[in-house]
This record gives structure tokens, sequence and C-alpha cells, in this order.
């Protein structure tokens, strides 16, 4: 019966439909990680004025991204979009949307976290030597915050990655879709695909998230000596 | 004495935060070169306010400070030139988390005066040997004590070549047997000439050290005495009055 299994893995294209479905997976990922870190960065950036009108705002976009739940977001934008205003948004876009949606916010509040945890009395210290405004930045700060932010943010893209398993719901064939595709397939020739497919599934996300991860903990180990 | 033989001179200086409240009230005193000034007074009177204007940390309302004779609050020339030739050490441990003790001495020298590597760092060697800390000079602050970190802290300072230094309650922090070795440091550099306004509460080493002892109270000076008179036989009741609590600590 295992080697049944197996055999469905490897048996015409459909590992490379998986590839395929991973490619499908990762493309969005990264899109909306990308942009996510732009618009978290300045957002977060924003989020430290004193502003009571830009500090409210942001508030409650986090929140409200907070609370929702990113399969609601998804259907919000893929059928209500569609049915509010009647134009048709691909799956993918829809996902690429709520992700970066979701990814800015939390990428705002992590770089918020960041700046405002720097003691006052790095600026003043760094500002008594005589460094200007922006030096005290390039040398003091932003060092400082990155070494902060770039584990924390490191965990929120492989979050990302994983959340990326929802856009099934909206249509999109990603590398999960693809493998229950495939189960669906060979239900009656291999009852044990579903085992081989599925961990050839986590294996894939493993590849994608493991790296990832590894350079986190590197980078936190190097920062701390 | 002619006008030129202050180092730092303060006239009318008024100093107010945003709530409104006068922390400096028609301050004026001048320093000569090389005096050792002590600055005493109980908490929330104005001392650390009264520091941070000097070298601009905080803006001021009114008055003039002038250093050698030329203002350096009329806006004319930059802080990040005047601040070279103040230097400061705080009460918190603000050394630069991310740098080794020789990083962080040498960011000043090579990013603000723009000196090369090689004559700064023989400078930033002898003066670590100075203050007992040259095996220290790849260690990252972490891995120093509370004392360590403050005399790296005014090594940083003096890298600059400092024509005054400010001292706030530097050894506030830190744990009893470590005060020694950071006051040691600060002797001296009175020895060696340097002109310092200190903070402190550390009233032997104020006695010891000062040229002269500001005593302030409410953002305004009450006594400015040798140390012989100001401890023998403060004139004010406020200056007995601070002083007795101190007492009682012995
Ligand atoms: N950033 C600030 N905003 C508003 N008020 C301030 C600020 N910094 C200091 N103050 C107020 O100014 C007054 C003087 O403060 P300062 O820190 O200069 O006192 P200090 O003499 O150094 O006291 P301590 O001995 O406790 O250090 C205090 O009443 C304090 O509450
Ligand atoms: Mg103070």
């Amino acid at each position: 019966m295992q080697d049944l299994g197996i055999r469905v893995l490897l048996e015409g294209n459909n590992m490379i439909r998986l590839l395929d479905g991973l490619w499908v997976t990762v493309r969005i990922s990264l899109l909306a990680v990308v942009i996510s870190i732009v618009m978290g960065i300045l957002l977060g950036m924003v989020m430290t004025l004193k502003n009571p009108v830009t500090k409210a705002l942001t508030r409650i976009y986090l929140e409200f991204i907070r609370i929702m739940p990113q399969l609601v977001l998804l259907f919000l934008i893929y059928f209500g979009a569609a049915k509010a205003f009647n134009i048709h948004i691909s799956g993918e876009l829809s996902a690429v949307i709520v992700f970066t949606l979701w990814g800015t916010a939390e990428m705002g509040d992590l770089v918020r976290g960041a700046l405002i945890s720097i003691p006052k009395h790095q600026y003043d210290s760094s500002a008594a030597l005589g460094l200007t405004g922006i030096q005290i930045y390039r040398y003091i700060i932003i060092p400082q915050t990155l070494r902060r932010l770039i584990p924390l943010a490191i965990n929120l893209v492989t979050r990302m990655i994983k959340t990326t398993s929802l856009i099934v719901l909206i249509g999109v064939v990603e590398v999960l879709k693809v493998g229950q595709q495939i189960i669906e397939a060979s239900r009656y020739t291999a009852p044990s695909a579903a085992l081989w497919i599925y961990g050839t599934v986590f294996f894939l996300y493993f590849i994608v998230c493991f790296p990832i991860s590894k350079l986190s903990g590197k980078l936190e180990k190097r920062w701390q000596n | 004495m002619s006008k030129t033989d202050y180092l730092l001179e303060i006239k009318n200086l008024e100093k107010s935060f945003e709530g409104g409240t006068k922390v400096l009230k028609d301050f004026s005193f001048s320093v000569q070169t090389g005096e050792v000034v002590v600055i005493l007074g109980p908490s929330g009177c104005g001392k650390s306010t009264l520091l941070r204007c000097i070298n601009g940390l905080e803006p001021i309302q009114a008055g003039t400070i002038l250093l050698d004779g030329q203002s350096i609050t009329d806006g004319k020339t930059k802080w990040s030139q005047i601040r070279q030739k103040i230097g400061m050490v705080f009460q918190s441990y603000d050394l630069f988390p991310h740098m080794t003790v020789f990083e962080n001495i040498l960011l000043g020298p090579l990013k603000v005066q723009g000196r090369t590597r090689e004559e700064a760092g023989i400078a930033g060697e002898k003066l670590l040997e100075r203050v007992g800390l040259l095996e220290k000079k790849d260690a990252y602050p972490r891995q120093l004590s509370g004392g360590q970190k403050q005399r790296v802290a005014i090594v940083r300072a003096l890298m600059m070549e400092p024509e005054i230094m400010l001292f706030d309650e530097v050894t506030a922090a830190l744990d009893p047997e470590m005060v020694r070795e950071v006051l040691d440091v600060i002797l001296e550099l009175a020895r060696g000439g340097m002109t310092m306004l200190i903070v402190t509460h550390e009233m032997q080493f104020a006695r010891a050290i000062a040229d002269r002892i500001l005593f302030l109270d409410e953002g305004q000076i009450v006594e400015s005495a040798a140390p012989e008179d100001f401890f023998g036989h403060p004139e004010t009741e406020r200056a007995q009055r601070f002083l007795n609590i101190f007492q009682f600590e012995k």
C-alpha cells in the first residue's frame, strides 16, 4: 500500500504541479511581504508621531485588521468588492491586497515598538557628542532599531507565508490546493497518497520557511555579542 | 578681570518646560578656565536642566550662554559644532550598546571631527589605559560593570578634546563599591586642569574636588562659596537643612 502512495507523488507531472502551486504561494507571499515591509516602516514612523489624528487613524486601522480574521478579509475583498462595486478582482490579487493590508498593519506596529524602545538617552548622549540629527539616526538609532526589528519581522513573514494557505477558499490554486486535487484524483487507486502528498506539502512549506527563520536565529546570535 | 578669563558665562538664563513651570530663573554665573564647580541642591531644583541647557539639549527661553566669550545661544553656530567643545556624561549608562568600547569612543572623533582612525585610535588607547580599561577595548557595553561603563563614557567625552566637562550625577546609579573608581578618574581630570561642572550627591567628593560650590534651590543660586566655607558654615538656612540630610547619612 505504501509504495502505491509514493508512486502517486512521482506520477505524471504531479511533482511539477505541486511546485507550481508552491510558486503561487511564494509569489503572493513575496509580493505582500515586500510591500508590507516598505509600507510598514512608513506606517511605524507615522505611528510614533504625537499628532492625535494620525494616532487615532493608525490605531483604528491596526485594531480593525487585528480583529478581522484573515479569511473574512479575503471574502470581503474577493466577494464583497465584486458585489459592491461590480468589479472583479482575481483571487490572487485579492490575496495580495489582504496580506498586504495585514502585513503592513503588523509590520507598522513592530516598527513603532522598535522605535520607541530606543531609550531617550541614546539620542541625548549621541547629540552631546556633536553628532548631527542624520548621523544620530544613521549610526545610533537605525542600527539598534533593526536589531530589534529583524527577528520579529521574520517571524511575521513566516506567519504570512503559512497563512496564505487560506486563499484556497477564494479559489486560488496554490500548493495545498494542488495537493488536495492530486489526492482526490487518486482516492481509489492509491488511498495512502494523502499521507505522502500532505507530507510533501509540509516539506515544501518547511524548505521555504526554515531558511528564513534560520537566518533570523543567525542574526540574533551575531548581534548578541 | 578681563572678559576672556571666563571660559563659560551664563547670563540671565530663563528656562521653563511646556507645562509652564519655571525651572531656572534669571540664572547667572561664570566659570573660569581650569575651575571645578560642584553644583549641589535638592532633587528637582534644576541641576540636570542647567547642564542640559549649557550644551543645547534643552531650549532656553531667555538669556545668553557664552563659551570663550562667544555666544552659543544666538543660533549662529550649530550645536553640533559647540557640543564638541563641551563634554557631557550622564547618570544613566548611555554607551551605545551595539558598538564595542573602542567603537563607542571613536565614533565622535571619526564621524564628527573627521579625524583619522589611526590618530584617534592612538589617542583612544592612551585614554583607555589611563582609566585602566585598555583590555576592555573590544568588549561590548553589556560585558562591563556599571563603573567600567561610566569610565568608558568619560573617555568617550574626553576623546572630543572638550574645553569643559559636564558631569550629571555620574555615580548615582552605581553600586557603592564602584563609585570610587569613577570618582578617581574625575579627580585625576581635575588635577590635570580640566574645567568641570559637576552635579553630585557625594559630599566628601564634592568637598575634595571643588574650587567652588554652587548651591541651588528652586532654580536659583542660593549660595556660591569655597567648599570649606560652604561645608564649614553655610550661610543660609536652606543650605544648612540640605547638609543636615547628608550628615544624617554618615
Ligand atoms: N522634560 C521635562 N518636562 C517637564 N518638566 C521637566 C522636564 N525635565 C525636568 N522637569 C522638571 O524640572 C525641574 C528640574 O528638574 P531637574 O531634572 O533639572 O532637577 P535635578 O535638580 O536634576 O533633580 P535630581 O537631583 O532629582 O536629578 C523638576 O521639577 C522637573 O520635574
Ligand atoms: Mg538631575
